[in-house]
C-alpha cells in the first residue's frame, strides 16, 4: 500500500515531534537508585512528616514485597527494574525551599513558561489556580489566599500532610487502600508529592484548579498522590496536565488519586495527559500507570472523570466510581489516543452499591500507526443497588491498517431491577467522510481534524472551556494527518 | 465556450474495466443529462471527475476550462470550482453542517484570492440559500448529515451547491429516494442555479426528474461507453422504450 498517497502523507505527519521534550538544567537534590525501608525512612525525613505518615509508608512497602506485578492488561510490558529508579528527586532549594513565587529558581519558572503554565498573571487571567509538581515536588500553587478565604484547601500533598494531618489522616487510603494493587501499593510506599483539596461543607469552589506534573530527572520515577475531598453540598472542578522531556529510556510514573464526596457533594476531575509517547520506533516514552478513584460516599454526590489521553508509551488507568451513597452519580468520559507504537489499556469501573445509583461512560478511543487501544471497564452492580442504572457506549476510531482497538466490557449485576446498556461501534476515519470533506475544499488535514474533532465532541464539551481548546489543539498535534 | 471536455476515457476499478472510451463535452450554461441502466458506469464517470480514488484511468483525458482535470486533487478541484452532490451523502457525527460549509467555502475563497467569510457574515448567506431550499434554521446545528432522512440529505446537497457556485456541478441521482414534493423543492433549487456561466451534469435513472430540470443534451451510458446522444426528446423515447433498443442499435452499428 505504500503507493497509497494518504499512506505517505500519514508516515510524514506521524512524525510530528513532541513538543515538550526538553530538559531543564536544574541542580537536583535526588536519592540514588533503589528501594528499601531506608530510603523510604530517608523519603519521610525529607519531608519531615508525621510519624502516621512513615508507618503507613512502611506498611506499604512491607505489604509491596509480597505482591506481583500484574501483566493482565491487553499491553507488552519491557520488564521494570525497580532498584534502578530513584524514588525521589527535587530541585535543589536555595534554603528551605521556595516561600513565593519569588523565591522558586528563575529555571523552573521558565520551564513551566515553555510549557504554556499560567504560574503568573496568566494565571490570573485565565482564573485558574495552579499547582504544579516538578519531578517530587510541588514547587508553586498560586491563588492560595483567594482559595483561603472562601475556605478551601488548595496545597501540595507535602504541605498537607504537615499543616493538615488530621485531615490526611481521616481520608488517605479510605477509597484506594494501601492494598489495592501494585502500583498503588508502590505508590503508597514512596509517594513524593501531589496535590491536596478541601472543599468544605456548603462551598462552590470559586474558580477552577488546576495541576501541572513535569517529570524531567533521568531514571527517576514519579509517583504523585492527590486527594480530593468534598464535603457535604460542595463543588469542584479539577484539571491535572503532564508533560515530560524526551528520553530514551522508559519513565514510571506510578500515581494515585482519591476522590471522596460526601452528600450531594460534586467533583469533576479532568485530565489532559500528554506525557511524552517514546519516538516512532516505540523507544522512550512514560509507563503511565495510574489508579484513580472517587467515592461517592454521600447520597446523591456526583464525581465525574473526563480524560483526554493522548500520551504516554504504555497507559494503564482506570479512573473508577464506588457509588455507596443512595441516588448517587458516576461519569466517565473519556478520549484516548494510541499512535506510532503507544498502547493503551483503559477505562473505568462503576461499582454500584446505593440505591438508585447512576453511571454513564462514555469512552473514545482513537488508534493510529500501530497504537493499540483497549476499553476495558467493569459495571458492577451489588444487590442492594436497588434500580440501578448505567449506559456504557464505546466507540473506536481506527486510522491507518497497522493499528487495533480492542474493548473488554465487564458487567457483573446481581440485582433484577438494574438496567444495563452497552453500546459499541468500531469505524475506521471512512474514505467516504474524507473524501465528502475533501470534495468540498476542505485540506485533508482539516478534513481528519474536523472528523476526529466530531468523533469526540461528546467527551470535549465535558472539559472546562478554556481546556477544551487545549484538548483540540492536543489531539490535532498527535494525529496530525493520520490518515490511512 | 467548453466547461468540460472528456475524452476517450478509460477507467479500471480493481481488475473490473467500468468505462471504456467515454466521450463527452459540456459547454458552459449547458444542462446535460446521463442517463444509463444500472451498472453502466455513470457513478463511475462522475466520482472520477470529482477526483475520488480507487480508479485508474487507463487512457484517455478529461479538460475542464481548457486544464487537466485529473492532474488535480480532489480539494484542489472543488477550490477551482467543480462540485459533486452525492448519491449517498457521508454522515459525519458530532461535525456541524454548517461548520463543514463554511470551511469549505472560505478554503474556496482563500484559493481565489477572497476574504474570508466571519460567522456572521456567513450565516447571512447560508440562511438565505436555505430558504430557496426550504430547509428550517434546526439545519444549522445538525451534524453533517447525521441523522437526516434521504431527503434532507439531497436538499443539503443542493444547499451546499447553492452556497459554493460551482461553474461545474455534478449530481449523483438527485433525485433517487425523493418523494414528489422533495423532489419539486431540489429540482427548483437546481433550476435557480442555471447560468450562463455554468454547466450542470446531471446522473439519472429516470425522466422524470428531467420533467422538472430540462436538459439541453440527454446521452446513454450503457457497458461504460456512451451509446446514443440526443436532446431532451431522447429521454422521453427511454421512458417509453427503455434501453434495450439502444444497445441493439449499438450493436448493430
Amino acid at each position: 500500500m505504500a503507493s497509497n498517497p494518504h499512506d505517505e502523507s500519514l508516515e510524514a505527519l506521524v512524525g510530528q515531534k513532541y513538543r515538550h521534550g526538553f530538559v531543564t538544567d536544574i541542580e537536583a537534590d535526588t536519592v540514588p537508585p533503589g528501594l528499601n525501608e531506608d530510603v523510604i525512612r530517608l523519603i519521610s525525613r525529607k519531608k519531615e512528616e508525621p510519624q502516621f505518615m512513615l508507618d503507613w509508608r512502611l506498611k506499604s512497602y512491607r505489604h509491596w514485597l509480597t505482591m506481583r506485578e500484574p501483566h493482565w492488561a491487553h499491553l507488552r510490558i519491557a520488564p521494570i527494574d525497580y532498584q534502578s529508579i530513584s524514588y525521589y528527586s527535587a530541585p535543589k532549594a536555595r534554603a528551605d525551599g521556595p516561600k513565593s513565587l519569588d523565591e522558586v529558581d528563575p529555571k523552573l519558572l521558565e520551564t513551566y513558561d515553555k510549557l504554556g503554565i499560567p504560574l503568573h498573571e496568566r494565571a490570573k487571567l485565565a482564573g485558574v489556580a495552579v499547582d504544579a509538581v516538578f519531578d517530587s515536588v510541588s514547587v508553586a500553587t498560586t491563588f492560595k489566599e483567594r482559595l483561603g478565604k472562601a475556605g478551601v484547601i488548595f496545597c501540595s500533598f507535602s504541605e498537607a500532610v504537615q499543616k493538615h494531618p488530621a485531615l490526611v489522616e481521616k481520608y488517605l487510603g479510605t477509597v484506594v487502600p494501601y492494598t489495592d494493587n501494585y502500583f498503588a501499593t508502590l505508590n503508597s510506599a514512596v509517594f513524593s508529592d501531589g496535590s491536596f483539596v478541601f472543599v468544605p461543607k456548603g462551598v462552590r469552589c470559586p474558580m477552577e484548579l488546576s495541576t501541572y506534573f513535569r517529570i524531567n530527572a533521568a531514571n527517576t520515577g514519579q509517583f504523585e498522590r492527590t486527594l480530593i475531598v468534598a464535603e457535604e453540598g460542595a463543588y469542584v472542578s479539577y484539571l491535572e496536565g503532564c508533560t515530560a522531556p524526551m528520553r530514551d529510556e522508559n519513565q514510571l510514573h506510578a500515581a494515585v488519586v482519591e476522590l471522596v464526596a460526601l452528600e450531594n457533594a460534586q467533583i469533576k476531575y479532568s485530565t489532559v495527559q500528554n506525557w511524552y509517547p517514546g519516538d516512532e520506533n516505540g523507544k522512550g516514552g512514560i509507563y503511565n500507570f495510574v489508579t484513580k478513584r472517587g467515592e461517592c460516599r454521600g447520597a446523591s454526590s456526583r464525581i465525574s472523570w473526563t480524560q483526554v489521553e493522548t500520551g504516554s508509551a504504555i497507559t494503564w488507568k482506570y479512573p473508577s466510581c464506588i457509588l455507596t451513597g443512595d441516588n448517587s452519580v458516576g461519569e466517565f468520559y473519556s478520549v484516548a489516543v494510541a499512535n506510532n507504537y503507544q498502547q493503551a489499556d483503559t477505562g473505568t469501573k462503576m461499582i454500584h452499591i446505593g440505591r438508585n445509583t447512576r453511571s454513564t461512560i462514555v469512552s473514545k478511543g482513537i488508534s493510529a500507526g500501530h497504537g493499540q487501544n483497549s476499553y476495558r471497564g467493569l459495571v458492577k452492580v451489588l444487590p442492594s443497588a436497588v434500580n440501578a442504572r448505567n449506559f456504557t457506549q464505546c466507540d473506536s476510531l481506527l486510522m491507518g491498517d497497522k493499528c487495533g482497538a480492542h474493548t473488554f466490557p465487564y458487567m457483573e449485576v446481581r440485582t433484577p431491577t438494574a438496567s444495563v446498556e452497552h453500546e459499541a461501534t468500531t469505524s475506521k476515519i471512512g474514505d467516504d467522510q474524507l473524501f465528502y470533506c475533501l470534495s468540498r475544499g476542505i485540506s485533508e488535514e482539516d478534513a481528519v481534524n474536523m472528523i476526529v474533532n466530531g468523533f469526540c465532541k461528546v467527551v470535549f464539551k465535558e472539559l472546562p472551556m478554556e481546556f477544551a481548546v487545549e484538548a483540540q489543539n492536543l489531539l490535532a498535534v498527535s494525529l496530525e494527518g493520520s490518515v490511512g | 465556450m467548453s466547461m468540460l471536455k472528456i475524452d476517450n476515457l478509460h477507467v479500471r476499478a480493481g481488475d473490473k474495466q467500468v468505462l471504456h472510451g467515454v466521450s463527452l463535452e459540456v459547454g458552459a450554461g449547458e444542462v446535460h443529462a446521463i442517463m444509463g441502466p444500472n451498472g453502466s458506469g455513470k457513478s463511475t464517470l462522475v466520482q472520477v471527475l470529482a477526483g475520488r480514488e480507487g480508479y485508474d484511468v487507463t487512457a484517455g483525458s478529461v479538460s475542464y476550462q481548457g486544464r487537466d482535470l485529473l492532474a488535480l486533487p480532489p480539494e484542489a478541484r472543488a477550490r477551482e470550482g467543480v462540485f459533486l452532490a452525492f448519491q449517498y451523502p457521508v454522515e459525519i457525527p458530532g461535525v456541524n453542517n454548517v461548520y463543514l460549509l463554511k470551511a469549505g467555502l472560505n478554503a474556496l475563497r482563500q484559493h481565489r484570492g477572497l476574504p474570508e467569510l466571519d460567522a456572521f457574515e456567513f450565516l447571512s448567506l447560508v440562511r438565505e440559500k436555505m430558504k430557496l431550499m426550504h430547509m428550517d434554521e434546526s439545519f444549522l446545528n445538525r451534524g453533517v448529515n447525521e441523522g437526516f432522512s434521504g431527503g434532507e440529505k439531497k436538499r443539503n446537497e443542493i444547499l451546499q451547491m447553492s452556497v459554493l457556485e460551482p461553474a461545474l456541478a455534478l449530481l449523483d441521482e438527485t433525485d433517487s429516494g425523493l418523494d414528489i414534493d422533495a423532489l419539486r423543492v431540489v429540482a427548483n433549487g437546481v433550476n435557480s442555479l442555471r447560468r450562463q456561466d455554468r454547466a450542470i451534469v446531471m446522473v439519472t435513472h429516470y425522466q422524470r426528474l428531467l420533467d422538472y430540470i430540462e436538459p439541453d443534451r440527454v446521452h446513454v451510458l450503457s457497458g461504460g461507453r456512451i451509446l446514443k446522444s440526443g436532446d431532451k426528446s431522447l429521454a422521453l423515447e427511454l421512458e417509453k422504450r427503455g434501453y434495450d433498443w439502444v444497445k441493439q442499435e449499438a450493436a448493430a452499428a
